[in-house]
C-alpha cells in the first residue's frame, strides 16, 4: 500500500511542523497544548478502532466472511497502542496541568477500561489451539465488549468528571482556533491512514501466515502418507 | 418452563452435593475482607469509611471463582452438547445454569455481608441498603460472568482470563451498588442507585443469556 504510507507519512510530518513549531502556544497551557496534537488523534482512534473491531466481529459473525475476522484481529493491536499512546501522552500532559500524573477522572478511567477490554480481547484470541474456535470466541467478546461500551462510558462519567468537554466536534462550531484546528485534522487524518496501513499490512501477514501453516500441514500430511505407504 | 426448572434443580443438586464450590467463595470472601484490616490498619473510622468498598471489590472477585466452572464441567463430560440438543432453547439452558449458579454461590455471599459489614464497624443502617444492592448487583455479575464463562470453553487458561475478560464489563456494577451504600452512609436517599441496578439487572437479563448461548453455540460446532 504504497500511496497510504506516503500519505501517511506525508500529513504526520506535515502535522506535526505545524503542530509542534508553527501554531501558537496555548494563552493558558503555554506549549504543554501541544501534546494534544498527539493526544487527541489518538483518543479519537482508540475509539475508532473499536468500532471498526465490532464492526468487523459482527460482520464476520453474520455473513462469516474470512477477511472479516482477519480485520477485526488484525485492528486490536492497532487500537490497544493507540489506547495506550492516549493514556500515557495524557499522563504526561497532566503532570505539568493538573500536577499529577494520574487523575481517576471519568475520562481517563474510560479509557482505562477501555485498555483492559483491548487486552482482554487480544488474550482470548490467542487462548485457543483452534483457530476458527479463538476467531469466534472473540468476535462474541468484541460485541459484547462494544455493547458495554457506552454504560462503562455513562457510569463513570456519573462516578467522577474532571477532563475537559470535548471542544472540536460541538453542534456551535468548534471552539479553537483555526490555525489549533488545522494541525489537529492534519494529525487525525495521518493517524486514520496509519491505522489503514498498518491494518493492510497485518492482514497480509495474517494471510500469509495462514497459507504457510496449510502448506506446511499439507506436506507433513503427504510425508505421513510416504512414510505409512 | 417446567425443562428450565428440572436442568436448574439438576445443576443445584451438583453444587449441594459437591459443595465445595460456593464454600470456596465464601471462605475467600471472608479471608480476603479479613485480610483488609491487617492491609489498612485497625482503626474503626477507616474501616468503617472504606467498608462498602472492600465488600463490594471482594464479593465481585469472589464471584469469579466459581463462574469458571459454570460450564467447563458440562462441556468436559460431554452434557453440554446433551443440552444443547434438548428440546428447549439453549437460552432457557444457559438462564438455568446462571440461576443456579446465582443461588449456590452468589446467596451465600449476600448472607455473609451483613457479617462482615459489621466486623468493618460499618453502621447498622447501612446493613439493608448493603444485602438490597447485592441482591439487585450480582444477579448482573452473574449473568455477565455467564458470557465470559461460555467464551472460555476449552481455552488454555481458563480462570485468570476469565476475570480479564468479566471485570471491566462488571465496572459499572460495582460503581452504583457502592454507590447505594455510600449514600445510605451519608444519610442520603439511596433509590436511585438501586434503581439504576435494576435497569442493568433487566437489561442484562435478555441479553446475557443470547450472547452465551451464542458462544456455547460457537464452542460446540
Amino acid at each position: 500500500m504504497p500511496w497510504l504510507q506516503r500519505s501517511t507519512l506525508g500529513l504526520i510530518a506535515a502535522g506535526l511542523t505545524l503542530g509542534l513549531f508553527l501554531s501558537p502556544p496555548d494563552y493558558q497551557q503555554g506549549d504543554s497544548v501541544r501534546i494534544m496534537y498527539v493526544h487527541v488523534p489518538a483518543a479519537w482512534m482508540a475509539l475508532f478502532c473499536y468500532t471498526a473491531m465490532a464492526g468487523a466481529s459482527a460482520a464476520a459473525l453474520v455473513w462469516r466472511h474470512a477477511l472479516a475476522h482477519v480485520a477485526a484481529r488484525a485492528t486490536a493491536p492497532i487500537g490497544a497502542s493507540f489506547t495506550f499512546i492516549a493514556l500515557a501522552s495524557g499522563s504526561l500532559w497532566g503532570k505539568p496541568m493538573w500536577g499529577t500524573w494520574w487523575v481517576w477522572d471519568a475520562r481517563l478511567t474510560s479509557m482505562l477500561v477501555l485498555f483492559f477490554l483491548y487486552l482482554g480481547y487480544i488474550v482470548l484470541a490467542g487462548a485457543f489451539d483452534d483457530r476458527e474456535r479463538a476467531q469466534k470466541s472473540a468476535a462474541v467478546l468484541a460485541i459484547v465488549g462494544f455493547v458495554n461500551v457506552p454504560i462503562i462510558k455513562f457510569s463513570v462519567d456519573w462516578w467522577n468528571t474532571l477532563h475537559q468537554p470535548a471542544s472540536v466536534l460541538k453542534i456551535d462550531g468548534p471552539s479553537i482556533d483555526p490555525s489549533m484546528l488545522a494541525p489537529l485534522l492534519l494529525m487525525a487524518i495521518g493517524f486514520a491512514t496509519y491505522y489503514f496501513w498498518v491494518l493492510a499490512i497485518r492482514m497480509q501477514d495474517e494471510i500469509m501466515a495462514g497459507k504457510i501453516r496449510a502448506l506446511r500441514l499439507r506436506r507433513a500430511e503427504s510425508e505421513a502418507g510416504d512414510r505409512s505407504s | 418452563m417446567r425443562r428450565t426448572l428440572l436442568i436448574l434443580r439438576r445443576d443445584l443438586r451438583l453444587a449441594l452435593r459437591q459443595g465445595s464450590d460456593s464454600f470456596a467463595a465464601v471462605m475467600f470472601f471472608v479471608m480476603a475482607v479479613a485480610l483488609f484490616p491487617f492491609g489498612v490498619g485497625p482503626e474503626p473510622n477507616m474501616l468503617a469509611r472504606i467498608g462498602s468498598g472492600i465488600l463490594w471489590v471482594t464479593a465481585l472477585m469472589a464471584s469469579m471463582l466459581a463462574l469458571e466452572r459454570l460450564f467447563q464441567n458440562d462441556y468436559d463430560d460431554g452434557s453440554l452438547e446433551l443440552l444443547a440438543l434438548a428440546p428447549l432453547p439453549l437460552e432457557a439452558v444457559v438462564i438455568a445454569k446462571i440461576a443456579a449458579h446465582w443461588i449456590a454461590t452468589a446467596l451465600p455471599l449476600i448472607a455473609a455481608a451483613p457479617v462482615l459489614a459489621l466486623l468493618l464497624h460499618a453502621p447498622a443502617e447501612i446493613l439493608a441498603p448493603l444485602a438490597l444492592a447485592l441482591l439487585l448487583g450480582t444477579p448482573t455479575i452473574s449473568l455477565l460472568g455467564a458470557v465470559g464463562a461460555a467464551l472460555i470453553i476449552g481455552s488454555r487458561r481458563g480462570g485468570v482470563l476469565l476475570s480479564l475478560l468479566v471485570l471491566p464489563l462488571a465496572i459499572p456494577v460495582l460503581i452504583f451498588g457502592v454507590g447505594a451504600v455510600e449514600a445510605a452512609l451519608m444519610g442520603l436517599p439511596a433509590r436511585p442507585y438501586f434503581l439504576v441496578l435494576a435497569a442493568f439487572l433487566l437489561a442484562a437479563l435478555p441479553l446475557c443469556p443470547w450472547a452465551a448461548a451464542a458462544a456455547i453455540r460457537q464452542a460446540l460446532e
